[in-house]
């Protein structure tokens, strides 16, 4: 079906039904109880697991694949998000046209940036895309202040054109009159499950972001940039050229960052240079590496485990603690809610450094490996069959050489 | 006229004359063998037949066209395929896809997106790639990843990969270097049977005398950057100049 043979068939039926059900899935503690703070399922996190997901899936395809590790992915995010809210600005607030230009424009940057970083290999194309990013982030925050309003951010006012729209029209983006941010909420019993438009949307895009990044996996195309990752010197020797291989792949997940910045300004339309600040650029390396590079599933969850624990963490304040360590002797619950203060809230960054560093370590295969080794223990073969080299991927450097 | 035609070929770095007024020419369908002392500069002369060094002087003319200045991909996609001294394959992905992507080279040329087609949907390519496979003796290797090999099944894979783009030349470079003797009777076996069995024209640098002989129709014998002589290997053996400039210094040994 698709295209798909068996397995990739049930493996993306499985996919589609995860994304389904994550309203049910992030939202497992009843209301009211202690673990209440745990739940995830609200729209706004579960929209950005879904855009940052789109987002790894496509910076997977160029790191995953080639292994060209590029640091600037976040300025094609915010060219995105640019392009979006002109389209907000200018012709509709329906979110088709905002996202249609954010991926071209942000194909467009990525083939400038990604011929010229591409004339290098291995570090010094890590140097150059981050030196382009953080070039990007310099000119949307000063230079280019008419089109991206500098530090205040581009915005939409109720006087902007809207030449499509009609005078009347609501002031929210929307998908031909949904508007992203309506929710429906389910009641069971002490739960309550929240199903937001928007969220459906960005999945939807996501099914369709992860059936493509399948094709190509199972494509000539991804064999070929596989080959790249591999050895270049013998693909030239084999009568193919690397390059614009290498430059498609770029492009390609550039296109995917644009589509996850257009998607981010449907939600909420809005868009800052912040966006294109390397840290974000450097957030979705991490998303890869702790899901698994080179993997079908693991840039997505990646992307969902650190969203998730994201927001848990910033959440758990030092009153927060001081609740759950209530039952302590004075003196000692001063010392361990200032312990654990280090790791929550605003310091949860250095959890993840944490996080970041036993995976790398310890599983360098990412969390799908973890998965895999856990199916193992439970004496269960794992799904693939062991000639899969996606499912299987060496743990060769990830840089190219 | 000769498949490959190379005139008057000059190489300098700074002070060193890699190559001095070399001209050589290879016949279709034979096995040529360029031997010469360490430093004679075979593989400078290698280097410059696939496209990695341009010469100072001269030109290169493979069937009729000249293949000086183009890309290492373009000489490919010409019908030059080159093995190299150690074998350089693909050894994050599996043999059956090593041997596959040549296929897809020669069919798609050098570059084209074919993003959603499926590998395994690629019947045509599948065969080839098997049969190829089979030839060398491989096929129960098929899944394996490429750099689990032995070096000899390495050799044997990188040389299933030229062979099943179904070159016009090709170039052999130290095909047996650093290997042991069983491993390369096994390379001599596999190439006379390569010779035998295809219209394939094959130039070996090589500098195993035992390799030389036992495969070669003609040798050119290099000595400081120069062919001193190019004649059959009979007369190879017996020729004064060729004992004195390469034979002569193995024998004092």
């Amino acid at each position: 079906m698709l295209g798909l043979n068996k397995r990739d068939t049930s493996f993306l039926a499985v996919v589609i039904a995860l994304t389904a059900f994550t309203p049910f899935l992030m939202q497992p503690f009843a209301e009211g109880s202690a673990m209440a703070q745990f739940n995830g399922g609200y729209p706004d996190l579960m929209q950005r697991v879904a855009i940052f997901g789109i987002f790894a899936i496509g910076f997977n395809i160029l790191f995953g694949l080639t292994g060209y590790l590029s640091f600037g992915h976040a300025a094609f995010l915010g060219v995105g998000s640019y392009s979006a809210v002109w389209m907000f600005k200018l012709l509709s607030m329906n979110i088709i046209p905002g996202i249609i230009l954010a991926v071209i424009m942000s194909g467009f940057f990525a083939l400038l940036i990604g011929y010229i970083s591409l004339r290098r290999s291995g570090i010094y194309f890590s140097i150059l895309t981050l030196a382009f990013a953080q070039m990007s982030y310099n000119l949307a925050y000063s230079v280019l202040t008419p089109l991206t309003n500098g530090e205040t951010g581009l915005q939409i006012r109720p006087n902007d054109p809207r030449i499509l729209d009609s005078a009347d029209s609501a002031q929210y983006t929307n998908l031909f009159g949904l508007q992203m941010s309506s929710s429906y909420k389910l009641e069971i019993g002490s739960h309550l499950f929240t199903f937001n438009v928007g969220f459906y949307v960005c999945a939807l895009i996501a099914i369709i972001a992860f059936y493509i990044s399948l094709r190509i996996f199972r494509s000539p195309f991804g064999m070929m940039l596989r080959a790249v990752k591999s050895n270049q010197q013998r693909m030239s020797y084999t009568g193919l050229n690397p390059r614009p291989y290498t430059l498609a792949a770029f492009v390609i997940s550039g296109m995917y960052a644009g589509l996850a910045g257009g998607l981010l300004a449907s939600m909420d339309p809005l868009a800052g240079a912040e966006r294109m600040q390397w840290t974000v650029g450097g957030e979705v390396v991490i998303m890869t590496i702790l899901g698994g590079a080179g993997t079908l599933l693991g840039p997505v969850l990646g992307a969902g485990a650190i969203k998730y624990l994201e927001n848990i963490f910033s959440k758990i304040n030092e009153n927060v603690l001081h609740g759950w360590f209530s039952f302590l002797p004075e003196g000692m619950q001063e010392g361990t809610v200032w312990l654990f203060s280090r790791f929550t809230g605003e310091g949860w960054h250095l959890t993840l450094g944490l996080l970041f560093m036993l995976v790398v370590t310890f599983l360098p295969g990412g969390l799908v490996e973890g998965g895999k080794r856990i199916a193992g223990l439970f004496g269960r073969k794992p799904k693939s069959d062991g000639d899969d080299a996606e499912h299987h991927p060496k743990h060769t450097p990830h840089v190219a050489e | 006229m000769g498949i490959l035609e190379v005139k008057n070929i000059n190489k300098r770095f700074g002070g060193l004359q890699a190559l001095g007024d070399v001209n050589l020419s290879i016949e279709e369908n034979t096995v040529h063998a360029i031997i010469g002392p360490n430093g004679a500069g075979k593989s400078t002369l290698l280097n410059v037949l696939v496209g990695k060094l341009i010469p100072d002087t001269g030109s290169v003319m493979f069937d009729g066209q000249s293949v000086l200045g183009r890309k290492p991909h373009e000489i490919n996609q010409m019908g030059i395929s080159r093995v190299f001294q150690t074998p350089e394959i693909f050894g994050d992905l599996t043999v059956m896809e090593n041997v596959m992507i040549p296929c897809f080279a020669r069919r798609d040329g050098a570059f084209r997106i074919h993003a959603f087609e499926t590998v395994a949907q690629e019947r045509d390519i599948i065969d080839e790639a098997e049969h190829m496979l089979e030839d060398v003796n491989m096929l129960e290797n098929r899944d394996m990843h490429a750099a689990a090999l032995s070096r000899g099944d390495k050799r044997r894979l990188e040389m299933a990969m030229c062979l099943v783009q179904k070159p016009r030349l090709l170039l052999l470079d130290e095909p047996t270097a650093g290997m042991a003797r069983a491993d390369t009777n096994n390379t001599i076996d596999l190439l006379k049977h390569i010779r035998d069995t295809r219209d394939i024209t094959m130039a070996i640098i090589e500098h195993d005398m035992h390799v030389v002989f036992s495969l070669a129709e003609r040798i050119t014998v290099l000595a400081q950057g120069t062919p001193l002589v190019e004649d059959t290997p009979e007369n190879i053996k017996g020729h004064p100049k060729v004992q004195e400039a390469y034979l002569g210094q193995q024998a004092q040994e």
